[in-house]
Order: structure tokens, then sequence, then C-alpha cells
């Protein structure tokens, strides 16, 4: 039986990415001029329907922050389309083909959740005013309003009663409240579409599922969509309803959240999920073990990328079919 | 078999400008030749203060202000310090948290080993020790040339495998590894776990596996202690305390662990915030978050202490005559 918070999935697509690429040039010296190319994001497809978590999963260094960074403009990406579902006009729209005003637009309906709750806020400011700044850079309400607007969200983000925390510095509350201002700060321009970058990952076990419950709890109020970034699955599972697993600056398997913990194809998204502790010491884990550098070579010699459907809207990428799809 | 680290009532304070902290109260457990012993609880409970106390490395305001700590038969309470040198590394030794961005960054990997190496056999000759440091290399699964590269040229893994390999270069019977894993990624994290596992095997060696990931210590040892406000709460064997935990804290850590394996469940957070260990805690220390409390936790003068409640497996008397489930 499911108990969990995630939702049902309704149908339309609120962010559709197509062949999303991401290349930094690095020089190997100081007056080298050869210049390096690190394909961080390679050829990514994906599409978040409104109302959904997807989770973004992979080792260190696979390209999922750049994949977020280039998706909400942080970074230019180098080439491929993002479309986003712009509430005003109803449709589509390219965020390449944005003027000023639908920049902020897109920015108000698509916020970010970072990693580090001590990094991510200004230590000289109030909690108030680091919850309202959004409000006053997008201009939004009036001054008055705005203050009523913050001792809402706090309330909404469970740091109760709000005059406690209004004047207070952010070295002044816990990790975990820390992390709740942050949301809160994104949740006050009511977007759409959140990015969370490893949002639990700093936090202790025990605060860490308090957070995840009330994201899952804020979606389903709010109506909020995710994009959850992390490289522990057994987190992901408890957050998304579909799972896209990143290897090397590609997605090689997505799938719906259960099909893709019992059922997964790819070599790699094995590996993964056979390397996840498990918190019951009568079970023995069966490590799958795969020779990257070989797995590596396959998936550059077959650059053209074609992610297979194996039903249920399981995608599989495919580098050398007869190889990966006998045992399923 | 027999014990080879005894620790009875240690107790130890940090003196701060306001006021004593109680960092350890009153622990007491023993490790066994060969067995890896697990201490898991939330930050601040105590875990690295125990662990840095076995070693008498502390902060300088750390105080032992009670207990013994009997290692192969040796009273480290209270040892000098030219003693505990011979005891630490060439009898204990650690892998402390973050301990990969210890490195030295202008001296190769090699030179590093073969200083801890010198320091406690200066008998063994240079290419005696060159030749342990390229089997201790194979053992956790680096190559052998790494010896001859700085650490910048290395990944947070290589760095990690190469700490385990100088954490075992003088031969230690026990290895105390605190939080080894806890700056990498799952993959990493696996392999190096793999690793740890097949040396201590291989060798024989008892294991202190320090960490706040109830699924890693599940996996990585034979037994257990919870550690709750600076003392242990509950200890045994890690198969008993996982199926029939007895504290209400050890019942929150396993509700609040997500895990792949097995139907979705819904998870237990677990409120509020350890306590201060400045102020003393009058009763039970878990009871202002315990999610079920009784009227007889808040008792101030409930006297608290392990008790019996299985074979090897102890509980705190408070949650363990507890009748509320």
């Amino acid at each position: 039986m499911l108990t969990n918070a995630v939702r049902n999935v309704p149908v339309n697509n609120l962010i559709e990415v197509r062949n999303l690429v991401k290349h930094f040039e690095v020089s190997s010296g100081l007056f080298s001029r050869n210049k390096k190319v690190i394909k961080a994001v390679d050829g990514v497809d994906f599409d978040i329907k409104a109302g959904e978590t997807l989770g973004l999963v992979g080792q260190s260094g696979c390209g999922k922050t750049t994949t977020a960074r280039s998706l909400c403009l942080l970074d230019p990406k180098t080439s491929g389309t993002v479309k986003f579902f712009n509430p005003d006009s109803q449709k589509m729209d390219s965020i390449d083909e944005l003027d000023d005003d639908g920049i902020r637009v897109f920015r108000r309906n698509m916020q970010m959740i970072f990693q580090d709750p001590y990094e991510s806020l200004n230590p000289r400011w109030t909690i108030k005013d680091i919850i309202k700044e959004p409000l006053d850079i997008h201009n939004i309400g009036a001054l008055n309003d705005r203050e009523e607007a913050v001792v809402e969200i706090l309330r909404t983000v469970g740091l109760t009663p709000p005059e406690n925390y209004l004047s207070r510095y952010p070295h002044e509350i816990s990790g975990g409240q820390r992390q709740r201002v942050s949301i809160a700060r994104t949740l006050i321009m009511k977007p759409k579409f959140v990015i969370c970058d490893e949002p639990t990952s700093m936090l202790d076990v025990s605060i860490r599922i308090s957070i995840m419950d009330l994201m899952l709890n804020l979606a389903k109020d709010l109506d909020v969509s995710y994009l959850y970034i992390t490289h522990d699955l057994a987190v992901a599972r408890y957050m998304c309803n579909r799972i896209a697993v990143m290897f090397n600056g590609k997605i090689v398997e997505i799938a719906d959240t259960e099909d893709l913990l019992q059922n997964p194809i790819h070599p790699y998204t094995k590996r993964l999920i056979s390397s996840i502790p498990i918190p019951d010491p009568s079970y023995k884990r069966e490590r799958y073990q795969i020779n990257y550098d070989e797995l590596d070579k396959i998936i550059s010699k077959n650059p053209d990328k074609k992610m297979i459907d194996i039903g249920n809207e399981h995608f599989v990428a495919t580098h050398d079919t007869k190889e990966y799809f006998i045992e399923s | 078999m027999s014990n080879i680290l005894e620790v009875k009532n240690l107790t130890m304070h940090y003196e701060t400008i306001d006021g004593d902290v109680d960092a350890v109260k009153n622990v007491s457990f023993n490790v066994k030749a060969g067995e890896s012993f697990g201490i898991v609880g939330e930050s601040g409970c105590g875990k690295t203060s125990v662990a840095m106390s076995l070693l008498q490395l502390q902060a300088e305001n750390g105080k032992i202000s009670n207990g013994s700590i009997l290692f192969d038969g040796l009273e480290l309470v209270g040892m000098s310090e030219n003693d505990l040198r011979k005891v630490r590394w060439d009898g204990i030794s650690i892998v402390f948290q973050g301990a990969m961005n210890a490195w030295n960054p202008v001296v190769k990997i090699g030179e590093q080993i073969r200083e801890a190496m010198r320091e406690h056999s200066p008998e063994s000759s240079k290419s005696q020790n060159t030749l342990k440091i390229n089997e201790l290399f194979t053992m956790v699964g680096l190559d052998s040339s790494v010896a001859d590269r700085f650490p910048h040229e290395l990944s947070g893994g290589m760095k990690q495998r190469a700490i385990i390999a100088l954490a075992l270069s003088c031969d230690p019977k026990l290895v105390i590894a605190d939080e080894p894993t806890t700056a990498l990624d799952v993959v990493i994290q696996d392999q190096i776990l793999n690793e740890i596992k097949k040396v201590q095997e291989l060798l024989g060696l008892s294991l202190i596996y320090i960490s706040h990931d109830i699924a890693v210590i599940a996996e990585m040892t034979d037994k257990i202690a919870v550690m709750y406000a600076g003392s242990i709460v509950e200890i045994g064997p890690t198969e008993q305390v996982f199926k029939f935990p007895k504290h209400s804290y050890t019942r929150s850590l396993l509700d609040s662990t997500p895990s792949i394996r097995g139907e979705k469940k819904k998870l237990r957070s677990l409120e509020g915030e350890p306590p201060s260990l400045i102020n003393k805690i009058d009763g039970c220390s878990f009871s202002p978050r315990c999610p079920t409390p009784t009227n007889g936790c808040k008792n101030q003068s409930i006297e608290m202490g392990l008790v019996k409640v299985g074979n090897d497996h102890y509980a705190d008397k408070c949650c363990s005559e507890c009748t509320s489930e």
C-alpha cells in the first residue's frame, strides 16, 4: 500500500527539455592554446508534467547540477531547447525567445532551493529581509502586504510563531530551520516549478524527513512541481513520481520510480541501485559491478542516442541493443 | 573471543566559558578481537568525542573525569604522552571524518605514509616500507603509482582509500573509522565500505565504525551502540537491535530512514532537537522528543542506566520498562 504523499499525476507538461547541451571549454595551461571541451551535459531530453516530481540521480560530476543551472538560465546552455508552460499566455514558450518581461515571468515561476542552508542565506540579513527580497525584486504587492506575506509563508513552512523568527539572523537558527527559510523564500513567489539541488543532504537524519514531508505537502497544497536532484536513490524514492538516471552528461534511463527500482535495465542504473546500503542487517546485498571505461566507450561509440520505450513510459538509452535487452 | 578494548564508565566533559559540557556520560562497551562495533546517533550526540577520548586526542578543554579504557590489557586513561604515542597508530589507528582533506598538499602520498612508518618502526628499511605500501595499496584498491603522486592529483575516493592505507600502515589491532564516507557519493561510498570490510576480514582487525547513517551501520557492524545526548541508550548485536529495538530513540532513527527495498512506507520524522549538554538533564534525556512519553519519563528522579532486555542486548531503563508502544 502506498501511504506516502506523492500525488497522482495530471497530464499537461510544465517543462519540456530537448537535446540540452552544455559544454565547458577548459585550457590546459595558462598560456596554452589547446582548448579542451568538457561535455558536462550532452544531449538531455525530459518532460516534467504539472504537479509531478522528477528525480535526477547520478554520481557527483555526472551533470545533474549543470542541467538544472542551464535549465533555469543561471548558466547559458550551449544548445538545445527548453520550453516552459507560461501561465499568462497558457502555452509552451521557448526560453530562447523570451523578451525581458517574459524572462521575468519565467524567473518568477521557476525557483531553486540549494544544497547548503549555511551558505545560501545572507548572514547579515534578518529572516524577514531574506524571505521578502524576491517580492522586492519582482515588485509584487504593496509594501505593507509584503510583510504580511512573509508572516504567512513562515507559518506555511512550519516556523511558528512567525514573530519569533522575523528579526532573527540565519546563525541564530538550526540547520533544519534554515532550510525551511530557504523553502519559504522560494515559495513566496508562488512558483509553479522548483528545482531542488540536494536540499536535505546536509541535514541530520531525523530532520531530513520533516523537510522532505514539508516539501511533499507543499507541492500538493500549492500545486508545485519539483525537479529533485540527489545522489541518494532512497531519498528519490520517497520524493519522486519518476526518476531519471544520469551518467556522464546523458540520461541513460527514465521511468516511474517503483518501476525503475524493481526493473532496472541499464547497467549503470543497476550499479547505482546496488550501491545503496539497506537498513536491514539480515539482508545481504549483492553488488552489481560494471566497467566504467568499457561503458563509456560503448556510449561514445554510439553518439546518436536513442531512448527506447520498453512499456509504461520506461525509457532506456540504447548503445548496443543486443547487449542490454537480453535480461529484460 | 577475548576483548581487545574494554571501556568502563567513561565520562568526559569540555570546559567552556558558559560552563561544562558533558559530552560523554558513563559510557561502557567492549570490542572483541575481529569484531566490528558501530556507534550511531545524531550530530552532537558524543560519537566523535568517544572516539577521540579513546586515543586521548580530544581538544585541550576536554577532560576525562571518570572511567577506564583498557586496550589489550593497557590502561589508557592517565597514561603518559610518551606511552600513548606507542599505542596510537601501532595499536589503535583512526580514520577521521574528512581525513582525506588532511593530506599535506606539497608532499607525495607515499612519503607521508613512509613518515608514519619511520616514526613507529625505525628499524625497517625504506625498501621494506615501499613494499608494504604497495601491498596496502593493492588491498584498498589503489594502483602502486599513487604513492608517487601529490594529493591534488587524486579524486576524493582515492584520497580516502589512501587514508585507509595510512591507517593500516603500522599494523594496528583496532581501527576507528569516524564517518569515513560522509563526503563521498553513493557509488564511491559503496566501494570504500566494501574495501574496509575486505581488509578487516583479511587482517582480522577490530573496527569501531561511527556514523549517523543507520543503513551503513546495518551493513558494516556486528554490534551497535545507539548514543543520545552523551549516553549510550541502547547496545546489542546489530541484528537484534534492528529487529527488536527497545529504546524509543532507536525506533525513531529506524522509522526515519528511507530504504529502496521493501514496501514504500511512510517515514516518521523526529521532531525537536537534541538537548544542550551544558544544562543538567533531569529524568530521561529523550523524553522531550519521545513520540510516546509517559508521566514516568518526565519524572525528575527517575533512575537512568542500562538494563538487560535480551541476549547481550541492553537498553535504557526508562524505555525498557515503558508500557506504551
